[in-house]
């Protein structure tokens, strides 16, 4: 879609709802250059959201809608959960159809896009929670991955299922005390992005949201890997406040204390042959491209 | 946009003619061909300008869920792949119809009931996605033969059910089914669905259309909700999410939701009529006693019928074509001189009995069997028994038939 698909006829500009108005003049479609900096500076993507006050995953929703580097193009598969309470809010197109098969629907809707549309660049993206992704969705989750889907698929991993009330997960730690695991969790946290690797993703990352130019990098890296090559995966420790019994200010800190170089979520990378030589050649043409514009704003002053 | 252009009398890369419809399936020259069910599941298939088709095997649909690998291989579909389980594969299907494309799959049996989440979800989301279903027994212990229990769960969730007697049924059923569930007044997926082996694994004579022909593409654009592939503005679609609120306005917009999705069921009626010539046919509804079947049933109803004529035994039929939407009307008229109505099935609890026994009036008239199941056949002999039992006439014990 260009952006020219949303803009407004003149004449019915003053009676459309705000929000709209908003969209077509000060968001971000089609900006090459969009990131997490133009949050506060240019429309958003993402209205007010209805999570808790404090929620990381709020947090890292408005860094990746910020960082989609094709949003215009771009359409996001969601699950049931907290995410689910989020993207009828969202201006990309998104689907919420069952829970744990958003991996099913983004294989055949990323064939569905190549079918109908084979000279563009439609992105898929899924955005599920862990429960989601690990725990009642994993088959489809791998399989996607074994069929070499091409599309990103990000996992916010609180480690629990929030929406529900703090059960159990798969991804929870061990040890730890929640519903359903009265006498706390028995078996050790799934090692997914492990499990991702030796699925055949091409770029793989876990971490926290807590560096917000750090998630835009890996948001951008993870779809450009996914469109020209093949699945991707990115695990985001976004905690879940109120089930870990934390205060809404306390979200960042429990992010970086989950960060250090012992910790679950220490940064972790992975990145395929194929993926090292997309990235090596986007990042050539993004350092040639701020050469120019280097030159020319030179070019202007002199 | 798509929606703009009409494709009819254009080419397709495999060198068929997008073709008006109406005059494909009506007035374009038949070809008699001997083909098993699943190989015209292909024909039909091969003239449905398909986008997308996700197949995973379960006896007995799992032939024709490869053959339509070749026809990918060919040329004739989009894509094509196998998903890991039928959950999986409608989901698939689902995400497929999502982003604008024409969907087909098929199931069977306890894949019909793993997947039967994403059925009223399939409803709900208006995704006009066609869906064989060669009915088999969903009991245990384990059965791959014909029962079409099954049937009746999907008779709840919104789809569009239709239940097909023959191959030729099947075959001309396919092609119309999409131009009714892409009617924008109706968008609904449609379980078509047939007895297993019976029609699947059997050989008949079925008259194709002309293989240059073929259905004018899927246009999403048409849909009455938006297609998910950012070619229309997107916006914020609600202020809150109906799942967390628990107020008139939520529950409001559910519920008027789900009528809005049995309304468009309703809908279909007008365009089902025009296509299949009626929900139901008929014949000789003027007798004392009236078989009403579906599926596999009308065929050994037939038999039945025509050996009790040469005994001077008069007996109608109404074949059920649709099951959704429900031919209550048709079915009510059809039957309203009838002293006895006779509904023989191929399932343990009689579902088709029960539909009739809710839609017409003096429902004692209505004899629920005789019922076989776990892949009995129905011997017409058996069929025939029931009714001489019902009109009191003796019937030789069918034990004493011989071998």
């Amino acid at each position: 879609m260009s952006k020219e698909r949303i803009k407004i006829a003149e004449e019915l500009f003053d009676i459309m709802p705000v929000e709209y108005q908003d969209l077509v003049k000060r968001a971000t479609y089609g900006n090459g250059q969009r990131g997490w900096k133009d949050i506060g500076n240019a429309k958003e993507l993402i209205e007010e959201h209805s999570l808790c006050a404090g929620c990381p995953e709020s947090m890292a929703f408005r860094y990746i809608l910020a960082s989609l580097p094709n949003p215009e193009d771009t359409v996001m598969v969601g699950s049931t959960g907290c995410t689910s309470l989020v993207f009828p809010h969202v201006a990309v197109h998104n689907i919420h159809s069952l829970f744990g098969n958003q991996n099913a629907i983004a294989s055949g809707l990323k064939r569905a896009l190549t079918v109908r549309f084979p000279d563009r660049h439609k992105d898929v993206v899924v955005l599920a929670g862990d429960g989601a992704t690990v725990d009642i969705g994993l088959d489809m989750t791998l399989q996607a991955w074994f069929r070499q889907e091409k599309f990103t698929t990000i996992c916010f991993d609180n480690e629990l299922y929030a929406n529900t009330g703090g059960q159990e997960s798969g991804l929870m730690q061990k040890g730890f005390v929640a519903k359903m695991a009265p006498v706390g969790k028995t078996f050790e946290k799934v090692r997914l992005p492990e499990i991702a690797r030796e699925s055949g993703c091409h770029y793989v990352v876990n971490c926290t949201v807590s560096k917000p130019n750090l998630i835009e990098k890996v948001i951008k890296n993870a779809v450009h890997v996914a469109r020209e090559i093949g699945p991707t995966y990115l695990q985001l420790y976004t905690p879940c406040i109120l089930e870990i019994g934390k205060n809404s200010m306390e979200g960042l800190q429990e992010m970086r204390d989950s960060e250090k170089p012992t910790e679950r979520f220490a940064y972790k990378e992975y990145v395929s042959e194929p993926a090292k030589e997309l990235l090596a050649e986007l990042a050539a043409k993004e350092k040639e491209r701020k050469a120019e514009a280097k030159k020319q704003l030179a070019g202007q002053s002199a | 946009m798509a929606a703009q252009a009409s494709f009819i009398g254009q080419k397709n890369k495999k060198e068929q003619v997008y073709t008006d419809p109406w005059h494909m399936m009506n007035e374009a020259p038949r070809t008699p061909s001997f083909f098993t069910g699943s190989e015209v599941i292909k024909e039909a298939v091969r003239r449905a300008s398909c986008d997308i088709m996700v197949a995973y095997p379960i006896t007995p649909q799992s032939e024709a869920a490869a053959l339509c690998g070749e026809l990918f291989a060919e040329g004739y579909i989009g894509d094509y792949f196998r998903g890991e389980s039928e959950f999986a594969v409608m989901s698939q299907c689902a995400g497929a119809a999502f982003g604008g494309a024409r969907v087909f799959t098929t199931t069977a049996g306890p894949g019909t009931m793993r997947a039967m989440e994403n059925f009223p979800m399939w409803a709900g989301a208006r995704l006009p996605i066609q869906m064989i279903v060669t009915c088999r027994g969903i009991n245990s212990p384990l059965s791959i033969q014909p029962d079409t229990l099954e049937i009746s769960y999907l008779m709840q969730t919104g789809m569009l059910v239709w239940h097909a007697e023959t191959a030729q049924d099947f075959y001309d059923w396919i092609l119309k089914g999409y131009m009714v569930s892409e009617e924008p007044d109706v968008h609904l997926p449609l379980a078509l669905c047939c007895d297993g082996f019976f029609v699947t694994h059997t050989k008949d004579m079925v008259d194709l259309t002309p293989v240059d022909m073929c259905l004018p593409p899927y246009d999403p654009y048409r849909s009455p909700v938006p297609c998910m592939d950012m070619e229309c503005p997107p916006v914020r679609m609600m202020r809150d999410p109906f799942v967390m609120k628990s107020n008139y306005i939520s529950y409001a917009t559910h519920a008027s939701w789900q009528q809005e999705v049995w309304a468009a069921v309703e809908r279909s009626r007008k365009h089902t009529i025009r296509w299949m010539d009626g929900l139901i046919d008929t014949e000789n509804t003027d007798a004392d006693v009236i078989v009403v079947a579906s599926g596999t049933a009308v065929s050994q109803s037939r038999e039945a019928i025509a050996m009790l004529e040469e005994e001077g035994i008069h007996v109608g039929l109404v074949k059920v074509k649709t099951l959704r939407p429900w031919p209550g009307e048709e079915i009510r008229e059809a039957t309203k001189h009838a002293k006895h109505i006779i509904v023989p099935e191929f399932n343990v609890i009689g579902w088709l009995a029960r539909e009739v026994s809710a839609t017409i009036s003096n429902n004692e008239r209505i004899h629920a069997g005789p019922h076989v199941c776990g892949g009995m056949t129905m011997p017409p002999e058996i069929i025939a028994a029931e009714i001489k039992t019902v009109l009191g006439v003796k019937a030789p014990s069918l034990a004493g038939r011989g071998g």
